[in-house]
């Protein structure tokens, strides 16, 4: 659609504006303002300058969070991408099943997340949880409070099942859009499921695909609610995440220089992931009218 | 693209379209000849998916109907004797049932917030080009993209220093970090569809624009509408780190009232549950409503 350049419509935008700066920038300067000072309390300051931040790059404990994060949104995401997309491709496309199969899908995205959590630590107890309860009695050792094995296992899980139906989701609405004449096509020039799959789907899909692995990144990076209420971070170290890290250093330790500067260096990965996000979400809507009337 | 197009050309490059199209017939009744097997087989994976995701929900809602002692001496895949105390537990007691008076009271302040704030702004981004235009779309994509552990703490101090702690409007502000962006964005993709051509025809027939909003645009985005209340107030609804730093008691959202009993030690599972099963129930009432525009909601208006 062409635009008229208007730059009145900023009046329409300020509103907007100072509300998200009151609620991001004040607590962004905040956050910048601690991460270079000191404090011995009786909010006493002094310039500590980038010491906060050169210890943080060299702290053993920022780059384990880091690292566990990273493992943790790549396994979630090979786990969810692909289960996703197969299922998106098995689901009914006309008749009683579609809403029936949207609406029971989507429910787990809409469970409080730390209803989620007490979901699955309820679950996965081997006293009063089905899981725990059947995987003790075929013999397999579960305990996610003392294993780190069954811990990670369980966040995972935890997550694939709270999270895959947004892949689905995305997906299906990738593959309803794709008009009936290339499946005809295809089948006039007998090509196989495969091909169908690889030539016509997964083109059409590739946009939505995009999305969802960049969201699935994004929300996964800062994962906090489900694992704490879950694991706890535990057992020790072994599931404490970026968010669980920080949060505990901050509201729980009041390290605030140290949670400060962490907050900076998190916010600044998030800031290019959200640009590439950015870039694909505008590419995305700019390649959209022709099929926006669905 | 290219590889997309590729079966639409050869099919018209053997130049037998309409033959084409008689084979390809025959093949779909060759299709339902023998789709009973297949389709037995692919309604088997959403199936087995679906039942992966009620089992622990299932759970659930199977220990908040047992009492404790149930609960705890043995286990069973229904209830013996299921009973609603659970649920009239949360009913009569106020440390239960303020929270999600609490929850609610700010999540509908929050939605009505975002809301009227981001209409007009959506309708600025989706109509007009204006100096900072795509640099200020992005930086409001960066907060909903923020993680809330960031904020927590300075959220806290500045609500402090306000004198807003523990109040609903305190978390209702807070959460408009993520949900004014998430409404512009998805707002802005509902407009989009609308042609500028009936804003025109609009002015020309004498109205204002204050007149044509509410009076003509507002009904052709009223799905979208209701998709970005809807995504604003399940955002708001699943929150739970910056609701919990924000309030102590008066204000207390439902959520951080069942943290509360996991760490307490006298650990009452059953109605522990049954305060779980009753925060699944809003979303699961209205997802109906919005279930065609789920996936553009998540997407932030982008599918």
């Amino acid at each position: 659609m062409e635009k008229t350049v208007n730059n009145k419509a900023w009046f329409m935008v300020l509103p907007v504006l100072v509300l998200v700066a009151f609620s991001a920038v004040i607590p962004l300067m905040t956050v910048v303002n601690y991460s270079v000072q000191d404090t011995f309390g009786n909010n006493q300051f002094f310039w500590a300058g980038t010491e906060w931040f050169v210890d943080l790059l060299a702290s053993e404990r920022f780059t384990d969070a880091l690292v566990r994060n990273l493992i943790f949104s790549f396994s979630i995401l090979a786990i969810q991408i692909p289960l996703g997309i197969f299922i998106a491709l098995c689901m009914p496309r006309k008749g009683w099943g579609v809403p029936v199969c949207l609406v029971l899908m989507a429910l787990p995205l809409l469970v409080p997340w730390n209803v989620v959590g007490t979901i699955w630590q309820v679950f996965g107890r081997a006293d009063i949880g089905l899981l725990g309860y059947v995987l003790n009695n075929i013999g397999i050792e579960y305990n996610y409070t003392q294993d780190p094995v069954a811990a990670w296992a369980t966040v995972i899980i935890m997550d694939v099942w709270h999270w895959t139906s947004l892949v689905v989701l995305l997906c299906y609405a990738g593959l309803v859009s794709i008009p009936e004449a290339y499946y005809q096509a295809a089948r006039i020039d007998g090509a196989s499921k495969w091909a169908i799959f690889r030539f016509i789907q997964l083109p059409k899909m590739h946009r939505v695909l995009l999305i969802a692995v960049l969201l699935r990144f994004m929300d996964s990076f800062m994962i906090y609610t489900e694992p704490f209420v879950v694991t706890g971070g535990g057992p020790g170290n072994s599931t404490t995440f970026l968010s669980i890290d920080l949060v505990k250093m901050a509201l729980g330790q009041f390290d605030l220089g140290p949670a400060a500067a962490m907050s900076l260096v998190y916010f600044l990965i998030i800031l290019v992931f959200s640009w590439v996000f950015y870039t694909v979400m505008t590419n995305v809507g700019a390649e959209k009218p022709e099929t926006k009337g669905e | 693209m290219t590889v997309v197009s590729e079966p639409t050309q050869t099919a018209r490059s053997t130049g037998a379209l309409p033959k084409g199209r008689v084979i390809g017939q025959s093949k779909l009744h060759l299709d339902k000849a023998k789709r009973p097997l297949s389709e037995r087989l692919t309604f088997l994976v959403p199936t087995l998916y679906i039942v992966f995701l009620m089992l622990p929900i299932y759970w659930l809602f199977n220990m908040s109907l047992k009492t404790n002692q149930e609960i705890l001496s043995g286990f069973s895949l229904w209830p013996a004797n299921p009973t609603l105390a659970n649920y009239m537990v949360i009913f009569t007691d106020p440390s239960w049932y303020s929270g999600y008076i609490n929850s609610i009271t700010y999540v509908v302040l929050n939605t009505v917030i975002s809301v009227s704030v981001a209409l007009p702004a959506a309708y600025a981004f989706s109509r007009y080009k204006f100096l900072g235009d795509k640099h200020l779309f992005f930086w409001l994509l960066t907060n909903r993209m923020a993680p809330p552990a960031v904020f927590a703490l300075p959220f806290f101090q500045l609500y402090s220093s306000f004198g807003l702690i523990d109040t609903h409007i305190a978390v209702a502000l807070a959460h408009c970090l993520f949900n004014v962006p998430l409404a512009v964005w998805i707002l802005e993709g509902f407009m989009s569809g609308v042609p500028k051509e009936i804003d025109e025809t609009a002015y020309i027939d004498g109205y204002s624009f204050p007149k044509f909003f509410v009076k003509i645009f507002m009904p052709l985005i009223a799905s979208g509408i209701g998709v970005a209340a809807f995504f604003c107030f399940m955002f708001s609804w699943v929150e739970l780190l910056i609701a919990r730093t924000l309030t102590t008691t008066d204000a207390k959202p439902i959520a951080a009232t069942m943290t509360r009993t996991v760490s307490a030690s006298g650990l009452d599972w059953g109605v522990l549950a049954a305060a779980g099963v009753l925060t699944i129930i809003p979303g699961a009432l209205v997802i109906w409503f919005v279930r065609n525009y789920i996936a553009k909601g998540f997407a932030l208006g982008r599918v």
